[in-house]
């Protein structure tokens, strides 16, 4: 076990930020870390990362204690923290350099050049921290978080402040990453958690409410299909809701309507007869799935 | 400790903050001991370089705790603590990087100033007559005043988010360690009793002590031991927010 956390808990006064949490991440691994803000991502995380100590409970980052051997857990851990600091008055290469003397790595220049080129930095790469625009920021903060090849990667929101394009590329990077390292990502966003993660965890008010794989989170929505309709006719709602099967029928748009079936239950077929008794033009008939969104509402409301 | 120390110089000397700090040391010492009429060498009549080491620690009081208030503040502020702390980096390393940083600075301010020393030995009648031992003693003691100075700042610094706190905070305890000693061992509840012990404990003594031309190792042992305390407790403020 690359990261394993036992038990943790962070008390801020009488106020329990991290209450009583444990999981473990294997390499190999992309952890999704989820939760609404407050939720007590960031602390776990900078109890991982030996910011902040832990009111009780033990952490380990490849077998290394965060209170026994914070030096050896430094050396294992690339860490991007969530305000993504960095000196604004210094150059991006300066800047990784400092960060590569930090480390004591020993092929400085190359391994620059490397991250430079991997976080598509090359054409930034003269500038003034200062200059860069937030996304170019954000890869910087990746950058001299992975500058020393580390085992585990711990980002906190690393694709915030990005543009569509950059998404796309910064998420295929953590996920080739997460091939060969351990990577604990946290995020606000569900289509990366799909994209990227092999597992998530959410946390709601510093407790764990679910630790799953995002399939498994997302059967979670009590079994239902929900299924999207459209016809080139105005069929009468009540005439749609008392197809088999169907729940409830939530009107979208003009033509489009949202089915949500009984447990259980796939209404298509239902509703494709439906449509050729009535003489209806089906246009659409599309299962939508239903959203890790809605998981985490549900469990994170509570 | 080596690539805090680098980062401190380059940020010294990429920023207008090292050339500001050794410009105007250099502009204010310099009109003191040239050209001001009351306190100038050449109206004064005898070769010697007093006037620059009675006005240096005053200039120092200002120019040091702006040469440190950001070291720790601005770290804080910006949050960049947080990545300087996750990395494999001691807490001492961190402070002893950007002291000595700090000490190279008021070391180059100090430099140019043997020009002054190079001027007077050739003015002096007949030429070289004037006192080395005493200036090289006062070089020293400025140094060491330095060092005393910077670690003050380091620790002001280290306990605020605010430069501005940072500064005013370092200039007072500057102020209070250098020159209220001696002003306080005056008080008559002191005085004749054990006004030599509480002169002592303030850094002027030493520093006129060792100004003298006399490098004694009691002036040693106490400017390295309370550089090593403020140090020390700049060590311990920053650890502080592991304490649960």
């Amino acid at each position: 076990m690359s990261v394993k956390v036992e038990h943790l808990t962070k008390l801020y006064g009488a106020q329990r930020a991290v209450d009583d949490i444990s999981f473990e991440v294997r390499t190999g691994e992309v952890l999704g870390f989820l939760g609404p803000n407050g939720a007590g991502k960031s602390t776990t995380m900078k109890m991982v990362t030996c910011f902040v100590p832990q009111s009780s409970g033990k952490a380990t980052v490849c077998g290394f204690d965060t209170m026994n051997n914070p030096m050896e857990v430094r050396r294992k851990i690339g860490y991007l923290p969530e305000s993504n600091p960095l000196y604004y008055d210094m150059y991006v290469r300066e800047y990784l350099e400092f960060i590569g003397l930090v480390h004591k790595l020993s092929n400085i220049g190359k391994r620059i050049d490397e991250m430079v080129d991997m976080t598509g930095l090359t054409r930034e790469r003269h500038k003034k921290i200062g200059q860069l625009s937030k996304g170019y920021k954000q890869r910087v903060g990746i950058a001299q978080a992975m500058l020393h090849n580390p085992d585990v990667l711990i980002l906190d929101e690393p694709t915030s402040g990005l543009d569509p394009n950059q998404l796309v590329e910064i998420r295929s990077l953590i996920k080739n990453l997460g091939k060969e390292k351990t990577v604990i990502l946290s995020t606000h966003i569900m289509q990366e958690v799909q994209a990227m993660c092999d597992r998530v965890i959410i946390i709601n008010k510093g407790k764990l409410v679910a630790d799953d794989t995002p399939e498994h989170l997302q059967q979670r929505t009590a079994g239902e299909t929900i299924v999207r309709v459209e016809f080139k006719e105005t069929p009468e709602l009540k005439l749609l809701s008392a197809i088999s099967g169907v729940k409830t029928v939530k009107k979208e748009k003009d033509n489009q309507w949202l089915v949500y079936s009984q447990p259980g239950k796939d209404p298509r077929e239902e509703i494709f007869r439906f449509a050729a008794d009535k003489g209806l033009t089906l246009l659409t008939l599309n299962k939508e799935h239903s959203s890790l969104e809605n998981v985490f509402q549900e469990l994170t409301n509570k | 400790m080596l690539s805090i120390y680098r980062k401190e110089i380059n940020a010294f000397f990429s920023s207008l903050i090292g050339y500001i700090a050794i410009v105007v040391f250099l502009v204010i010492t310099g009109l003191i001991v040239w050209v001001f009429p009351d306190t100038n060498v050449l109206d004064y009549g005898y070769a010697s370089l007093e006037s620059l080491f009675f006005v240096a620690p005053w200039v120092y009081l200002f120019l040091i705790p702006a040469i440190t208030m950001r070291s720790f503040a601005e770290e804080i502020s910006n949050g960049t603590i947080e990545m300087l702390t996750t990395k494999p980096l001691r807490e001492i390393d961190i402070i002893l990087g950007k002291y000595f940083a700090a000490l190279t600075l008021v070391f180059f301010s100090l430099l140019p100033t043997l020009i002054y020393y190079i001027a007077i030995y050739q003015l002096g009648a007949p030429k070289g007559n004037l006192d080395s031992g005493a200036i090289w003693g006062s070089y020293i003691g400025l140094l060491f005043l330095g060092s005393a100075f910077v670690s003050i700042g380091l620790f002001a610094s280290s306990i605020t988010s605010n430069q501005i706190v940072s500064f005013v905070l370092a200039a007072f305890l500057c102020f209070f360690f250098h020159w209220s000693f001696d002003f306080l061992s005056g008080l008559e509840l002191f005085y004749a009793k054990i006004d030599d012990l509480i002169e002592a404990i303030g850094i002027n003594a030493h520093y006129i002590s060792i100004s003298r031309g006399v490098v004694d190792t009691r002036d040693l042992v106490y400017f390295i031991s309370f550089t090593a305390i403020f140090i020390l407790l700049t060590k311990t403020v920053l650890e502080s927010r592991k304490w649960k």
